[in-house]
């Protein structure tokens, strides 16, 4: 899933700082799952700032309310009326999200109320951990499913660095060197033969570096089921 | 730099700290009549600035390069970089030698004119984890098609030479030239940070205290003397590494890293008997 996290509340206020009526819209998806903008984080978020603005003499109406995803148009259309009565809508939503709300009503102004980190898992309660890098080539068939793209600093295809010492990157904060537990893993498996063979230069095009990626299905379409 | 050295590394403090482009320092070096080795880490240059430093710089007369993965660059002084990382060391291997040997470019487009036949080294730590993996990361450049290796800084002997028995068994030493690292030592405070900060080295608490001692019996006021004792000392040490790992068989060569300590060198090369040094064949011109 998507983690991510909330924003320092300093920030946050500076961003609706010229706004008087704020629509905090959290997302049940997610964000929810990670504590981040769901429901209870936009309820809390929304009476923070209503308690903050009135200490500071200027008291703000801030409503909030959470749809089910945000990332999509049919989940998000209900919300026009209040939207429109609102001067900005923070976004408690992913950077998806805050797109989409961005993308279907033009004329709100949307301010993003999260920092979205990466797409992972929690490793343990109240800890997350960030595993697919969305390259666009899986190569987890020849790493032991851990991706190297993801989880190794120089994103190395070959085998670990030189800095990888005691299962741990050189880059420290105990991050686990990728490659140490790849070599493990296939190792457990009786694959290492997979890592003495040298990996290709990698084609990136599939990754951000081709561009704003898009998927187009047209077994899925409308258009096309309507042509046939 | 002077004659006591077959080559010059045109790095940059481990890679970490913005300095000036290696290939221009390469230029300066070869000015002044030395031969350098020119590192190229994959942290900073995608393919394409790669392959257009290399042609730039093999124009210009350099003939070594050392194909680097490069340190992160949360060390260095610009932690909030992007780095690049399009290619890895291994593939900046392949690149070059492809250049070289296949006379093409890495998407595969044919070189008009001369192509760039550079000498390709890579770099090796015996040191790193997982140990039993560094002899077959070392075979798979070879195979990629390095020609020489520089190890990292060699403290901790008897461990370099059991990487080096594995070498031997994969058979690799006959197809490299192995340069073992070898940095003096300046003071305790260094040993002791190489010691304990630095990623991928390995230094055995005996030459911490062996720089500690060098210093006794002299006045903790009297800087300057306890400073010369101690350098005194890390030539010494240095000279020793060079002795014990010359005996090792597989390695060709050392290559020094006087780490902010360049006159160093000359004493290191004299004290190990290597002087003079042999005069190298002049850089033949593409053919």
């Amino acid at each position: 899933m998507i983690i991510a996290e909330q924003k320092p509340f300093e920030e946050i206020k500076g961003l609706i700082a010229e706004a008087e009526k704020v629509l905090v819209v959290g997302c049940g998806t997610c964000v929810t799952v990670c504590f981040a903008g769901g429901e209870k984080e936009a309820g809390i978020l929304a009476t923070s700032l209503r308690m903050t603005t009135k200490i500071d003499g200027a008291a703000k109406d801030v409503s909030h309310t959470t749809v089910q995803r945000q990332c999509e148009w049919e989940y998000i259309d209900p919300l026009a009326d209040q939207i429109e009565q609102a001067d900005v809508v923070l976004s408690l939503g992913c950077g998806v999200g805050v797109q989409a709300l961005a993308e279907r009503f033009p004329k709100a102004i949307v301010l993003p109320g999260l920092n979205t980190a990466f797409m992972g898992l929690p490793t343990e309660q109240g800890v997350w951990e960030e595993r697919c890098a969305a390259c666009g080539s899986c190569i987890l068939g020849l790493t032991g499913g851990i991706c190297p793209i993801a989880r190794c600093a120089k994103q190395l295809l070959n085998g670990p660095c030189g800095g990888s010492q005691n299962g741990l990157c050189e880059i420290g904060h105990d991050t686990p060197c990728a490659w140490q537990l790849i070599y493990d893993r296939l190792k457990a498996q009786n694959r290492l033969h997979l890592l003495m063979e040298i990996q290709p230069a990698k084609n990136w095009s599939t990754s951000r570096d081709g561009g704003p990626r898009r998927i187009a299905r047209e077994d899925l379409r409308l258009a096309a089921q309507v042509s046939e | 730099m002077d004659a006591s050295t077959n080559g010059f590394k045109s790095g940059s403090r481990l890679e970490r700290v913005l300095r000036a482009g290696h290939y221009a320092v390469g230029v300066i070096a070869l000015q002044e009549g030395l031969e350098p080795v020119m590192q190229m880490t994959c942290r900073d240059r995608n393919r394409l600035a790669m392959q257009s430093d290399l042609l730039g710089a093999y124009a210009l007369g350099l003939r070594n390069v050392l194909c680097l993965t490069g340190d992160h660059q949360s060390f260095g002084n610009h932690p909030t970089a992007k780095n690049v990382h399009d290619l890895d060391s291994l593939q900046l291997i392949q690149m070059v030698v492809g250049m070289r040997d296949g006379k093409c470019f890495q998407c595969g487009d044919a070189i008009k004119g001369a192509e760039p036949r550079f000498f390709v080294g890579a770099a090796a730590n015996p040191f790193g984890d997982p140990f039993e993996w560094r002899p077959l990361r070392l075979a798979k450049k070879a195979r990629a098609g390095a020609s020489f290796i520089q190890t990292q800084l060699i403290y901790n002997v008897p461990r370099f030479a059991d990487f080096m028995a594995r070498v031997r068994e994969l058979g690799v030493h006959k197809d490299v030239y192995l340069l073992a690292g070898i940095g003096p030592l300046k003071s305790p405070g260094m040993a002791k940070y190489m010691r304990d900060e630095v990623p991928g080295l390995d230094v055995p608490n005996e030459f911490v205290d062996r720089m500690t001692a060098a210093a006794d019996g002299i006045d903790k006021e009297d800087k300057k003397a306890r400073a010369a004792a101690w350098k005194k000392e890390g030539i010494k040490v240095a000279v020793e590494l060079i002795q014990q790992v010359r005996q090792i068989e597989g390695v060709s060569g050392v290559h020094l890293m006087a780490i902010e300590w360049e006159e160093a060198v000359r004493p290191i090369v004299e004290g190990a008997g290597l002087l003079p040094r042999p005069e190298p064949e002049p850089i033949r011109t593409a053919a």
